[in-house]
């Protein structure tokens, strides 16, 4: 197989993987904990770095994952003294940790093989050449078998426990009364959210992660409010997205992971300008009824 | 050099570079505290994070059209691109019915990987090396000259300056922009002159803390301030010296070791300041909020030991018994050091009299006893007659009123109730002394 479609390929993983779990952040008002996660694993993958001396992907996954709970879990903390608002704790919390890790790249920056640029961009273009050899048989890129693991452990996850997270993501108090633990849910959630994010962003990037995190779900968000098509629907822009940036970035000669950014932002742009057209023209009962529909999902919240 | 000679250079400010450096930070500080308060308010705290990932598009176009590294250039780009993130974050809340959250997400990922874009092709055309772009990743204080501060203090200035004219206007329209629209207020512009003011403070950060931790500097002083204070004057205040302070901090680590960004450290110190106001800060403070509930737990037990000796005596018609401590913590379900803390408080103030390791009830802690026993009773009383809750009900509910009646509510139960004498158990409501009004 060719090396563009070894980058391809593994940028529709990365989008899907993404895209599938950013539906829930969605629905749950919660898109900028995606943002907040990519963060504040950092420290995380320095201490995992530091402690094995190597850049295996299990401690990796392990510091990441604690430290995307630590996130969520400060969080809540701060917030149910009632003394801060919540997107100000997730603000404070995430810079925090990042900024320890930065200060920890820099420490031992002579030490390990790491830089904060490194981190931030890991880039999608070199994905090819770290290949998998086993038993001197070539197995293909290693980013291909991780995110292609954690695609398939996030469809797991939501086809497995779909029930529960869509009743935790629409409407918590009824989960509640119904015996699923909203609170469990979320944290789940986050550690499903801190998994992908560090598996995805070591090979392709932070950037690119976040905006497949929020972009395709919150695209798909504006025209259904169902959650097998939402689902889907965030799967299909997330690979368009991954289709256009690649050659967008092939012709301009630039990053792929921000062009796959910049070609979400166009695709989103094209979805809102359609849907206030559509609502221009269309008969006014049906915008009421989509209004209902959206402020009975916002309200679940 | 060692340690404590870089200290006194740094605080002695010999060196020009040191009171530059020190003079931008201590700026971007308070402009960022003082606008964040604002942004904090309208509960728009990621909006820095967005705007701040924003910006970085607009350093690269900066250099790719003037070719040039100049620091205010890159700055005005830098502006631009924000700018339009900051309406275009209007403009997706408003129009698609997702939430804020989604549309700062969108705006902070496509303009930064715009921005990514365009760093790229700066680098892979080779039109001149791009480094010093990425000093705005992470920002780096030490590298502003005499030209760049005197901007720096010139764009602070005017900002604080709008900031105070204006504060009347914004104060209202951050708390209620429905109340300022209905007094005729242009409530759009007003929003818009906010938000273009966070914007700039945004920018002007960048050069010192960097895209990714921008935010930090907007929401903690912001956050840490509202713990002190209910008043928003004194917030923006609080909120801007909480920013210098960290700015300085900032400014000398990165003194002390140039190797380390100045950024990060700034978060480390404006992070400790919020831990330390949410911990400490009075009335607010997690602590003082641990304290007075503990005070309450405390007064409940006082009331239950009076209470408990009073229906002793009461039941068995003698008074002036001493009890053991063994005793009386069987009488209610005390723990033993709440219960120690409680007697020796009690024989203080003159309500128990001691003996040895034995307690009474004093003449004004029978009064009081009976005064919580009374309370209790009344309450059960009110609950049977105007709830027609059954006798058997009514228990618990007075278990927590006996605390919280005050005098004047207790005598028009009273009133109310016509004196009663006997409560639904059928148990005697007692008074004592003065007190009795049948």
């Amino acid at each position: 197989m060719t090396a563009d479609l070894w980058i391809i390929i593994i940028g529709i993983l990365s989008a899907s993987a993404c895209g599938l779990i950013g539906v829930f952040l969605v629905l749950r008002q919660n898109a900028m904990l995606g943002d907040a996660i990519s963060h504040s694993v950092l420290p995380g993958l320095v201490l995992g770095f530091i402690v094995t001396a190597s850049r295996d992907v299990v401690p990796m996954l392990v510091g990441a994952g604690a430290m995307g709970l630590l996130t969520a879990f400060m969080t809540e903390v701060l917030f149910n003294t009632r003394r801060v608002y919540k997107d100000a704790a997730l603000g404070i919390v995430f810079t925090f940790l990042f900024a320890i890790g930065v200060i920890l790249v820099t420490l031992y920056s002579g030490q390990i093989d790491l830089d904060a640029d490194c981190v931030l961009y890991g880039e999608i273009a070199y994905t090819p050449w770290d290949t998998v050899i086993y038993g001197g048989q070539n197995f293909g890129p290693r980013a291909f078998w991780i995110l292609g693991g954690i695609m398939l452990a996030d469809l797991l996850f939501i086809l497995l426990f779909y029930k529960q997270l869509k009743v935790t993501s629409f409407d918590p108090a009824l989960a509640d009364s119904i015996g699923i633990s909203a609170k469990k849910w979320h944290y789940l959630l986050v550690t499903m959210v801190s998994l992908t994010v560090v598996a995805a962003f070591e090979s392709v990037g932070a950037i690119l992660v976040v905006a497949m995190l929020i972009i395709p779900a919150a695209t798909a968000h504006m025209v259904t409010h169902r959650l097998p098509i939402l689902l889907v629907l965030s799967v299909i822009v997330g690979a368009a997205c991954a289709l256009g940036g690649f050659y967008a970035a092939e012709y301009f000669d630039a990053s792929i992971a921000g062009f796959m950014a910049v070609v979400g932002g166009l695709i989103f742009g094209l979805t809102l300008f359609g849907k206030v057209l559509y609502h221009k023209f269309a008969p006014t009962e049906r915008v009421e009824d989509d209004h209902a529909a959206a402020t009975s999902v916002g309200s679940s919240e | 050099m060692d340690w404590w000679d870089l200290t006194v250079r740094f605080v002695s400010m010999a060196d020009a570079n040191v009171r530059y450096v020190l003079l931008g930070s201590l700026l971007l500080g308070a402009a960022s505290g003082g606008l964040g308060t604002f942004a904090y308010l309208q509960r728009k705290s990621l909006i820095g994070d967005a705007l701040a990932h924003a910006a970085l598009p607009g350093v690269g176009l900066a250099f790719l059209l003037t070719g040039q590294k100049d620091f205010v250039l890159l700055l005005i780009g830098a502006a631009i691109t924000a700018w339009i993130g900051a309406i275009a974050i209007n403009l997706i809340t408003r129009y698609s019915k997702l939430q804020q959250d989604a549309a700062l997400g969108i705006v902070l990922t496509v303009l930064f990987g715009f921005g990514i874009v365009v760093l790229t092709h700066i680098q892979k055309s080779g039109s001149g090396s791009q480094a010093g772009l990425d000093k705005f990743l992470f920002g780096q204080a030490s590298a502003m000259g005499p030209h760049d501060v005197t901007l720096l203090s010139i764009a602070a200035v005017i900002m604080l300056g709008i900031v105070a004219l204006g504060f009347g206007k914004f104060k209202l329209v951050s708390f209620d922009p429905e109340y300022g629209r209905s007094l005729g207020l242009p409530v759009g512009i007003i929003q818009f002159v906010m938000t273009t003011m966070i914007t700039l403070a945004v920018i002007i950060g960048l050069q010192a803390v960097g895209v990714v931790l921008m935010a930090a500097m907007l929401i903690a002083p912001a956050a840490s301030a509202r713990q002190w204070t209910d008043r928003m004057g004194l917030m923006v205040a609080l909120a801007s010296a909480f920013g210098v302070i960290a700015g300085i901090i900032g400014a000398y680590v990165s003194f002390l070791a140039p190797r380390l960004p100045t950024g990060p450290w700034m978060v480390v110190a404006v992070a400790l300041i919020f831990l330390i106001s949410i911990l400490f800060a009075p009335q607010r403070g997690v602590l003082s909020r641990l304290r007075s509930h503990y005070q309450s737990r405390h007064k409940m037990t006082l009331e239950h030991i009076l209470k408990v000796l009073f229906k002793y005596g009461q039941e068995k018609q003698r008074w002036g018994t001493f009890h053991p401590i063994g005793q009386i913590m069987q009488m209610w379900s005390f723990t033993a050091s709440e219960l120690r803390r409680g007697l020796r408080q009690l024989t203080r103030e003159g309500m128990l009299s001691r003996e040895g390791d034995m307690f009474c009830l004093t003449e004004t802690g029978r009064e009081e006893g009976a005064r919580v026993l009374r309370r209790h009773r009344l309450w059960e009383v009110y609950l049977t007659r105007y709830l027609d809750l059954p006798h058997d009900h009514v228990h618990r509910d007075a278990e927590e009123i006996e605390h919280i009646l005050t005098p004047e509510l207790e005598r028009r139960l009273e009133e109310l109730l016509e004196h009663p004498t006997h409560d639904p158990h059928k148990q005697e409501i007692p008074y004592i002394g003065e007190e009795r009004k049948s």
